[in-house]
């Protein structure tokens, strides 16, 4: 029986939990003197919570422990494979998909393959067209077919025990309904353990990417020493196209880092000033109606995806500032060479900057409508004007929430890829001129795991290791955002 | 302390507190909020150096004819404000007018204490640093000092002045808002409901300090309760669903009001 027929059944069995529960509540405050404590519909969900927690459970640790169990098994029946000197993952992986193909079999050919031999076997997968490995050999098929058994029985035994789990369970809440029964109050804790699982699974999600790239770092930083990483000056991966000759290059971060953080810089540049202003004309010199229509307007911006501000760097912004530069220097000069390149740290600091105007007027306009209006009375009361009253008594309140507002976007730029991709170049080279092209971290990343590439070289594992720093990076940023919000906090409740 | 229970309005002549100049007038005053009229036709005169009590139930008009007088109103959205208003004969409603001129002249304390999150001496010498009414350090020290003094906070904070003000006590505060207003040296102060956010004791002490700015200032005071009205203030007024009822020296109306609602009012009948 399949799993989602399992659920289905076990579903089925809390409906009918759930009526039965109602009713036999119903019946016992109509009979009795006394107030039924929960009302009937609490009662109801208790035995669906008794009929569908603990077999979810059991249905959950059998998926996760019967794989693992039967895999065991196998593994203990070969030994040949592993005298052959065959990698013992790489066999029972074999064995897995000559089980798989068996099942794909139809039924009167399933006797015949499961005593044929393993070349016997890939013919007649071939004339059915399924795939199998060229290099599996005759005892994996005898073993394809224990595996086979063994998961039948565990599957058979896992539907029988699940869904008598779920009726047991659904019974044993019946039989404790009662009209004094804390049902409303055991529900209460169901739901609070449900939001729970929610959040820690977020939660562990976030830890199994750390994780995921911690080891593949600590990979790479078994082949390239990490001094050299984090203080090279060059970055010079090298080519590790499979089955090439894989020489080792230089992996510096400083270039990357540094363009990284210019272009970072420059966006800032461009989009605090241009956002904070926005987000006080919205928030102290606006009509509410202009308002209505302004923030929507402007919040546009971080709907456009990034890739889109990509072409609008790399087809518009680009060429203009190259031809721009152009022409300037042809009338300062007389020669009419460009001094901006098309992909620089301008072109893509810009347009980051452009993305980033919403993010800092957001959030800002936010912390700004936040300090309390007796600020604004008082200081108007006190015959201010309205600048006046922003720069003296409204930007001072607000400015720890801004700083965090503004930690936020710095992370964000320093995060984003497309934009750079398109506009800032591939050129990892450290240089203070805004008007050539530099790299970022987050272009490195998608250039060193883009094409044909083995996954063990150090030319590949290199994008964990920058990726695990960019990650500390951002967020180092995110928590002094975070601290600064709760002093923030704490200082306005 | 004691002195304060006894009406202030009663050590003087009825009529005396009419005999004075009139510092501000309100004719035919209406106000709008949208489509909401809140302020009917009032007409009242402030006599110069009195405390005049704007009394009457929630939602009467009463602290909305204060932030005329100021033009607070300005800064809510969708008020308009109709008839005219005087300061010392002067339309302050005239599109010529200095709003911010005008704002320094009839200063304001508000409800709620509003210290804003910067240094005590910050706090009161914000006014005088906005107008520049200070021309050295020294000057700006000298009216920080005497505007905390004439709020009677000087002794109790002189030793800090440079911690935020929003440390202080909820009454510290309220006496650290008067001192602010008085820093610009304004010529009428409108106070509303002063002092709803503190409790008794400080209470005492902020209408002590209103009855001694009397001798300075010309004090509009919006309250909610009967016994401050006539504990500091000279004349009454009563509002009523957006309409001025009555006006009077303050003991005539708690003792003989002409009008019922008033005497409804005064004796705990409605509001």
């Amino acid at each position: 029986m399949s799993t989602s027929a399992i659920i289905a059944i076990v579903l089925l069995i809390a409906a009918v939990g759930f009526t039965l529960g109602y009713r036999k509540s119903q019946r016992l405050a109509a009979g009795s003197a006394q107030k039924a404590h929960s009302r009937a519909v609490y009662h109801g969900m208790f035995v669906v919570s008794w009929a569908l927690i603990p077999s979810l459970i059991l249905l959950a640790g059998w998926l996760i422990a019967s794989p693992a169990l039967i895999a065991a098994d196998i593994h203990a029946d070969m030994p040949e494979a592993i005298e052959n000197g065959t990698n013992p993952r790489l066999a029972y992986q074999m064995v897995e998909g000559i089980g798989a193909g068996l099942r794909a079999l139809p039924a009167d050919e399933q006797d015949a393959a499961a005593a044929a031999s393993a070349a016997d076997l890939r013919a007649m997968f071939q004339r059915r067209g399924i795939m199998v490995a060229s290099a599996s050999e005759d005892y994996m098929v005898e073993l394809a077919v224990k595996r086979n058994r063994l998961e039948d029985y565990s599957r058979i035994a896992m539907s029988a025990v699940v869904i008598l789990l779920a009726v047991a369970g659904a019974a044993y809440g019946l039989s404790q309904i009662a009209v004094r029964l804390r049902a409303r109050n055991q529900v209460e804790r169901v739901v609070g353990g449900i939001l729970v699982l929610a959040s820690s699974i977020a939660i562990l999600t976030t830890v199994g990417i750390i994780f995921s790239m911690l080891f593949e770092t600590i990979d790479f930083f078994g082949r390239v020493s990490p001094t050299s990483f984090f203080f090279g000056t060059v970055w010079d991966p090298g080519f590790a196209a499979a089955g090439a000759d894989p020489t080792v290059g230089q992996f510096g971060l400083i270039p990357l880092l540094a363009g990284t953080l210019y272009i970072a810089f420059v966006a800032m540049l461009v989009a605090v000033p241009i956002g904070l202003f926005a987000a006080i004309y919205m928030s102290e010199y606006a009509s509410r109606g202009v308002r209505s229509t302004v923030k929507p307007l402007l919040e546009l911006l971080a709907g456009i995806p990034t890739i889109v501000y990509g072409f609008f760097a790399l087809v518009t912004v680009g060429p203009f500032l190259r031809d721009m530069s152009a022409q300037l220097n042809g009338l300062i000069t007389g020669n009419y060479q460009n001094f901006i390149q098309a992909q620089s740290v301008i072109t893509a600091g810009i347009v980051m900057g452009v993305m980033l105007i919403p993010f800092v007027s957001s959030l800002s306009d936010d912390i700004i409508t936040a300090v309390p209006r007796s600020l604004r009375d008082g200081s108007f009361g006190l015959g201010a004007t309205r600048s006046e009253t922003v720069k003296r008594v409204i930007l001072p309140a607000a400015l720890p929430g801004i700083v965090s507002a503004l930690l936020l976007t710095a992370s964000r730029a320093i995060g984003e890829t497309m934009i750079v991709v398109l506009a800032a170049g591939v050129a990892a080279r450290l240089t203070l001129n805004p008007f050539e092209a530099m790299t970022t971290v987050t272009v490195k990343i998608v250039n060193q795991l883009t094409g044909d590439l083995e996954f063990n070289s150090p030319q590949t594992l290199v994008a964990f290791a920058l990726g695990i720093t960019l990650f500390a990076i951002t967020l180092c940023l995110n928590i002094i955002a975070l601290v600064i919000v709760r002093k923030y906090r704490e200082a306005y409740e | 302390m004691n002195q304060t229970i006894v009406p202030a309005a009663s050590v003087l002549h009825p009529t005396a507190a009419f005999a004075r100049p009139v510092k501000m007038r309100g004719e035919k005053v209406t106000v709008h909020y949208g489509a909401k009229q809140a302020l009917f036709e009032v007409n009242l005169e402030i006599p110069e150096r009195q405390v005049t009590a704007l009394i009457g139930p929630s939602g009467c008009g009463k602290s909305t004819f204060l932030r005329c007088l100021n033009r607070m109103n300005d800064t809510i959205e969708g008020a308009r404000v109709g008839g005219m208003i005087t300061l010392d004969g002067e339309d302050i409603y005239d599109p010529t007018l200095d709003v911010v001129e005008l704002r320094a002249r009839v200063g304001m304390v508000f409800q709620k204490p509003n210290p804003f999150p910067k240094s005590i001496f910050d706090n009161v010498a914000y006014g005088p640093r906005i107008h520049g009414l200070a021309r050295s350090k020294s000057d700006i020290e000298e009216i920080v000092v005497t505007s905390l003094r004439r709020a009677g906070l000087f002794e109790e904070v002189k030793d800090r002045l440079h911690e935020a003000g929003t440390g202080l006590s909820g009454g510290q505060q309220q006496r650290l808002c008067i001192a602010r207003a008085i820093a610009v040296s304004p010529e009428v102060i409108l106070m509303d409901e002063p002092c709803s956010a503190l409790d008794p004791i400080a209470t005492a002490k902020v209408e002590e300090l209103i009855d001694e700015l009397r001798q300075n200032y010309t004090i509009v005071i919006v309250t909610h309760s009967m016994q401050q009205a006539a504990r500091v203030s000279q004349i009454t007024a009563m509002f009523h669903l957006g309409n001025l009822v009555e006006v009077g020296p303050t003991e005539k109306m708690f003792q003989n009001p002409d009008d019922k609602r008033t005497q409804d009012y005064i004796t705990g009948r409605f509001g």
